[in-house]
Formats: structure tokens, sequence, C-alpha cells
């Protein structure tokens, strides 16, 4: 398993989880997120490519209704 | 009607209207579509924020606007340094420019400096309007109605300044309208088609009137039309107020005088006069 930090909260995943596993796994439609990695904007064609490392400080946003 | 004169020219695109809507604070996803609809507008704001882990209603935002039709202005709303809101913002540009919307490179630059008054932080608005402007962000950037701050933002390289009427979501209406005659004659004496956007503060639509009659280019509002009794007969009304108030700018008002003048003939009176 792997410990990181996923929107502020403790999470663990299998080790060898890449970010579009993480996704899937949590129901976020990737077509409307970003992906930030330790503040670094994750591009979307490195989403099956990185794998989430222990430590790491995850964020996934959206767009919210808002003014 | 003449459309051309109610269409908004900013960052180097021409909007169908003058009125930008946000999206927040509607009881359903549905009433802020129709009022979108009803508003008139082709450019709205929308926030970034974390994705639901958990308790998610299976509904997003952008399933219920039209990306064909609508310019997405991402915001930086909640942010209260410099730093986050440049996080914030390219986190915005990374979504919408994968969704191929012209607003992706846009962002409307908030950074707050008090909870309770959500009055802008000016110095670090000003860090954030450089970094931003640096990183090739069109910068559409909420400030208070002080015009010296408003010539930095400007010289800054803000795509349009966006001065508040009162403070968000208030509904206080035009606060200091001197103070906006001289943001909009110093931003414009060089300048006069330097777009200048009243963002936040309006209650109704009599004050989207008075934004236009002062020669603003455009209004940015949301709390007026989310929290009005009727959302959707509110964006009406301030749709065709935006179109009022910027006739009536353009056609030009009398001067205001001490005493009456009178509108029918002195010749040809028939009655006589009291003194």
């Amino acid at each position: 398993m792997v410990e990181f930090e996923f929107n502020g909260k403790l999470h663990k995943s299998p080790s060898e989880t890449t970010i579009r596993g993480l996704l899937e796994s949590s129901q976020i439609e990737s077509r409307y997120c970003a992906v930030e990695v330790n503040e670094e904007i994750l591009p979307k064609d490195q989403y099956d490519l990185y794998r989430v490392q222990p430590g790491d400080r995850i964020e996934v946003v959206t767009l919210v209704g808002g003014g | 009607m003449n459309t051309l004169i109610h269409r908004l020219s900013v960052a180097g695109k021409t909007l169908d209207s003058r009125v930008i809507v946000g999206t927040g604070k509607y009881d359903t996803l549905e009433q802020m579509r129709n009022a979108l609809e009803a508003s008139g507008t082709s450019c709205v704001t929308v926030a970034v924020r974390r994705e639901k882990l958990y308790d998610r209603d299976g509904k997003n935002l952008l399933d219920f606007i039209d990306l064909d039709r609508y310019t997405l202005l991402p915001n930086t709303a909640g942010c209260f340094n410099a730093k986050d809101a440049v996080r914030v913002a390219r986190m915005g540009r990374e979504i919408l420019s994968q969704l191929g919307n012209p607003g992706a490179d846009w962002v409307k630059l908030e950074v707050l400096g008090d909870t309770k008054t959500l009055l802008p932080d000016p110095v670090a608005t000003l860090e954030a309007c450089e970094r931003l402007v640096q990183d090739g962000f069109k910068v559409l950037c909420y400030t208070s109605d002080c015009p010296i701050m408003a010539v930095r933002l400007k010289s800054a390289g803000a795509s349009s300044v966006m001065p508040a009427a009162s403070p968000i979501g208030s509904g206080q209406g035009i606060l200091n309208p001197n103070n906006l005659k001289i943001i909009l004659e110093y931003l414009k004496s060089d300048d006069p088609d330097y777009p200048v956007i009243i963002d936040a503060g309006v209650g109704t639509a009599s004050d989207v009137a008075q934004v236009f009659e002062l020669g603003a280019d455009g209004v940015l509002l949301n709390t007026a039309i989310a929290h009005a009794r009727d959302p959707i007969l509110m964006a009406s009304a301030v749709k065709h107020a935006a179109i009022c108030g910027r006739e009536a700018y353009l056609a030009g008002r009398i001067p205001k005088r001490l005493y009456a003048m009178a509108s029918s003939p002195e010749e040809g009176l028939i009655t006589s006069r009291p003194w």
C-alpha cells in the first residue's frame, strides 16, 4: 500500500496506483478535472504514467458554481 | 435594436452581452441554467474546488452549461494570498483548455483580505496579477473602488479592471459612484476602449442600469440573480437594465438643474400669473 494526501485527507491505495486508477476508483470524471501533484499540475497525458508516491500531496479539482 | 452597442470587447474577444453572470447559489443547476439563458449572457464565471470524494450527487456543473455557447471565466474566489490564486488560476486553465473553451486563458482574479468583508487584499491582488499576466493569463481583476489601485492593476497588465460596487453579495448597489467615475476617467482617458467591469454588490436591476449610465463597459453579478425571489425573472430584468443603462449612457443624460424648466411653450398662454 502507498499512503498519501488526497484532497487534504490521508489516503491509502495499492502500490503502483496511477492517477488514472485513483480517479477511477474515486468515481471522478477525468474530463472535468485538473490534477496537481505536490503543487505542480500533472498533464492529462501523464495520468496513466504517474504512479502515486508515498507522501505525495494530490489535489483533484473541478469547476463548481461560483461568482 | 442596435445589438453592436451591447457587445462587450474584453481580452481580445467580443461577447454578445455586457452582462457576466456567476453560477453559484442557485437552488438547482436547472434553475441556474434557466437564469443564464434569461440573462442573455455569453460569459459565466465558475469557481475551482476540490472534487467531492464522498456524497456525490452525480451532477456536474459543466453538464448544465453549454460550452459552445458560453465563455467560461474561472475565478479565484476563496483565495487569500497570491500563491493560492496563481495555483487556482492554473488549475482552472488546465480544465478549460482540455475542454477547448475560449475562456481557458482567462481568469477572474480575486484575492481577498478578510472573510467578513470579502474586500480585496490590494497588495496580494497586485502581486498575483503581475504573476498571472507573466504566465500568459488574461486577467480580469476584482478590486475595490480605489482609483489608484485601479490604475496600478491596469499598469500591471490586467485585461480588465473590475471594481466592486459594494461588498460581494451585499446587494448594497453602488456605494461610491464618484470613485467609479474617477476610475473610468483614469483608465479610459488615453485608452477609451479599455474595459471596466463593475463586479460585486449589485442588488437589483436599477443598480445594473446605474452601472452602465456611469459609463462602465460591463457588469458581473451573481447573488442579485440567484437569491432573488424569482431568479429567472430577475435575470431577465438585469438583461433589460443593462440595455437601458447602456443606451441611456450613449444618449447622454441632461444636466441637473436647481430650478424647473417648463416643457410647454411660454408663448400663447391664456392664463395669468400670480406675480
